[in-house]
């Protein structure tokens, strides 16, 4: 199968720009209105979609997510629904790649071979289970890759040049950098540390990388573009939704068009190449 | 893991035990996890370490505690001899101190400043708060604001102690939700901090090193047991939230066969109804809080909401080591509903002169149903693991009495 992953990061070499990583909650705020929301990202300048799989616990998450799942829990979103959210986003878009995100629990329950199944069907191109790390690998993470579906890995801070090539072992897709070590939604980690901390995990790794947690403003996203191949931008957005639930797609895209524009004013040619 | 022999050998190199248990964290503290496992694994291989864990349970907790003979429940049970393993009677009222001084001392030797704890009655709260005062260290414990209605004094307590209780207003606002809270904390001060679990659950070396901590308690039944009766008992009964106390109380008699072994769970309003706390009862297999054991949960995998009379035992989790044990049959989980509780919590109240908390007054309502069909010379040992003080107010709730 054509690897939509790859090929956008390509894409954005190519273009000699960082992406942008638009994260939602599938569900949120409702099935009808979050189908609307995920339908309009590309077109407001999403480079490649997270679409949270809500989880009634979600550890790492901080208030605004945490919100955002129990919201669409709430009304009544499962694990199905979200893949049958994914299966009908690609019949209209076969380029943006859809990641989803989430808790192992849901998938665990699922099944994890149906799920896999399901989630290959539907269209979906990598996953991003923040309580499976590498030590964990034989869960999902092997068994993922083998249906042609990315693991994408987190590394953090804590994770020291010691541990990360365990970390990178079976990662694939893009690399997923954590700024900070704390919960999603917090606050964004300096961006010369990060600089730092990109210089030093590209040291073992030619993946691409996304950074994330806590970028809430175009200013914000541009200054991490600087450096990441992707920049991701979750909270805000599901803040957003929770601000205006009866237009919650009009005002995701109008948040997304602005973060694309901080994106896009980052770096010219300075560097690219690194697909 | 090789079971052919022994049931004591467990959890394996990668914390399971069978297929439960494991490390399901997020990166962030993983690496944190392995610094800790390997700290733990280099501490229980010191002597020096073991002889200051026992010197503060003797001198600071005041162990051993008591064996005590229950002469006038047996009676009115009418079969069984009943003995209470006299937990709480440790200072703090619970057994959850044995494991806070483990666990505050390996905070020390891992050089860490700064002291985090989820609660649910706050007897985990107290403790941690407690030892946290005697080392002189900052404290900060996370309770569901549903819990700390119903616990006011052990609140009170633990602010007295110099520790902070930040309220969780999030999900149910119970220990579950605590416990989400101070992962939060946990993984947003990965540098400073040591995250006091208070049961055994959560990720791989937790379950295994609460277990250890808390095996003093069995440890001692033995040789008490033995000085009284001169021999082991035949059942040991002990109730079951995330499991500490039973764990503790069982694990140093799984490889002795003819000791029977209960666990009792808290069956809420009935079961049948859907509000309850019966993990093993009417869980399934799942992941959560770092671990794969028994949840309560829905068809997508969703956790469920816990519910008992008794805020200790209110989590929809139990440890991985009780579901491996369930699964292989050695220890017989049951489950008791707050109306059996509560009668049992008066039962003891007027018959021995102890208040006995809620959690264990779970135990002591599945002695009432089985000791009576034993014979005399059956010598049955509960776990008495805490006392009922903090209690009062809820029990004068269910009973319709004005304070």
């Amino acid at each position: 199968m054509s690897n939509r992953i790859d090929a956008r990061f390509r894409r954005l070499a190519e273009e000699r720009r960082a992406g942008l990583v638009t994260f939602v909650t599938a569900g949120d705020p409702n099935p009808a209105e979050s189908r609307r929301i995920l339908a309009d990202l590309p077109r407001a300048g999403a480079d490649v979609i997270e679409l949270g799989m809500p989880f009634s616990d979600p550890m790492a998450d901080g208030p605004a997510i945490q919100k955002s799942s129990l919201r669409a829990l709430k009304a009544g979103q499962t694990l199905a629904g979200t893949l049958a959210m994914v299966a009908e986003f690609r019949s209209g878009d076969d380029a943006t790649p859809i990641v989803l995100m989430g808790y192992y629990n849901p998938i665990f329950s699922y099944g994890v071979d149906r799920f896999l199944e399901d989630a290959t069907g539907a269209g979906v191109d990598g996953l991003i289970v923040v309580d499976l790390p590498p030590e964990a690998d034989s869960e999902l993470c092997v068994p993922a890759r083998a249906c042609g579906i990315d693991f994408i890995r987190l590394a953090t801070p804590t994770t020291d040049d010691r541990r990360l090539p365990s970390v990178l072992r079976n990662a694939s897709g893009f690399l997923y950098y954590v700024s900070i070590t704390g919960i999603t939604g917090t606050r964004v980690g300096e961006s010369d540390v990060v600089a730092g901390a990109l210089a030093r995990i590209r040291a073992h790794t030619t993946l691409p990388i996304a950074v994330g947690f806590g970028i809430r403003s175009p200013e914000q996203a541009s200054r991490i573009a600087e450096t990441a191949d992707a920049v991701v931008v979750g909270s805000a957005l599901v803040s957003a939704v929770e601000q205006t639930p009866e237009n919650a797609a009009a005002a995701v895209s109008e948040l997304v068009e602005e973060l694309k524009a901080g994106v896009l004013s980052a770096r010219g040619a300075d560097r690219g190449g690194r697909a | 893991m090789d079971q052919s022999n022994t049931f004591r050998s467990g959890p394996d190199e990668d914390g399971h035990f069978g297929t439960y248990g494991g490390r399901f964290v997020a990166e962030t503290l993983m690496p944190l996890i392995l610094d800790l496992e390997a700290h733990y694994a280099a501490a229980s291989r010191d002597e020096t370490f073991w002889s200051e864990f026992n010197d503060l349970l003797k001198h600071y907790v005041g162990r051993p505690s008591p064996l005590t003979f229950a002469p006038r429940i047996t009676e009115r049970f009418g079969g069984a001899k009943i003995y209470f393993k006299r937990d709480e009677l440790n200072h703090t009222g619970a057994h959850k101190i044995n494991n806070c001084i483990g666990q505050i001392l390996l905070a020390r030797r891992m050089k860490k400043t700064r002291i985090i704890a989820e609660t649910g009655a706050g007897q985990h709260g107290v403790a941690t708060a407690t030892v946290c005062a005697r080392f002189g260290m900052p404290c900060t414990v996370y309770m569901g604001e549903t819990d700390i209605e119903r616990q006011q004094p052990n609140v009170f307590r633990m602010r007295l102690l110099g520790a902070e209780v930040r309220p969780v207003s999030s999900g149910t606002r119970t220990l579950k939700d605590a416990m989400n809270e101070a992962l939060r904390d946990w993984v947003a001060n990965v540098e400073d901090t040591f995250y006091i679990i208070g049961t055994v659950a959560g990720p791989h070396p937790y379950p295994a090193l609460v277990r250890d901590f808390q095996a003093v308690i069995g440890n001692e039944v033995r040789e008490q047991i033995v000085e009284a009766e001169g021999r082991l008992p035949d059942t040991l009964v002990a109730c079951i939230g995330g499991g500490s106390n039973a764990m503790g109380l069982f694990h140093p008699f799984l490889d002795d066969p003819d000791v029977r072994l209960i666990g009792v769970e808290a069956g809420g309003e009935g079961v049948e109804t859907g509000r309850h706390a019966a993990s093993l009862t009417a869980g399934r297999p799942g992941v959560l809080h770092g671990n794969r054991t028994y949840l309560l949960q829905n068809d997508d995998g969703q956790i469920n909401d816990a519910h008992s009379i008794s805020a200790g035992l209110d989590y929809p989790g139990i440890g991985p080591e009780h579901a491996w044990l369930h699964d292989v049959g050695r220890v017989e989980y049951v489950s008791v509903t707050d109306t059996e509780a509560l009668a049992a919590f008066q039962l003891c109240t007027e018959l021995e002169g102890i208040l006995p908390a809620l959690e264990p007054s779970h135990a002591l309502a599945h002695v009432a149903k089985l000791a009576p069909d034993l014979p005399a010379d059956h010598l049955l040992v509960m776990n008495l693991c805490g006392r009922g003080d903090k209690d009062v107010f809820s029990v004068a709730e269910a009973l319709g009495v004005e304070l």
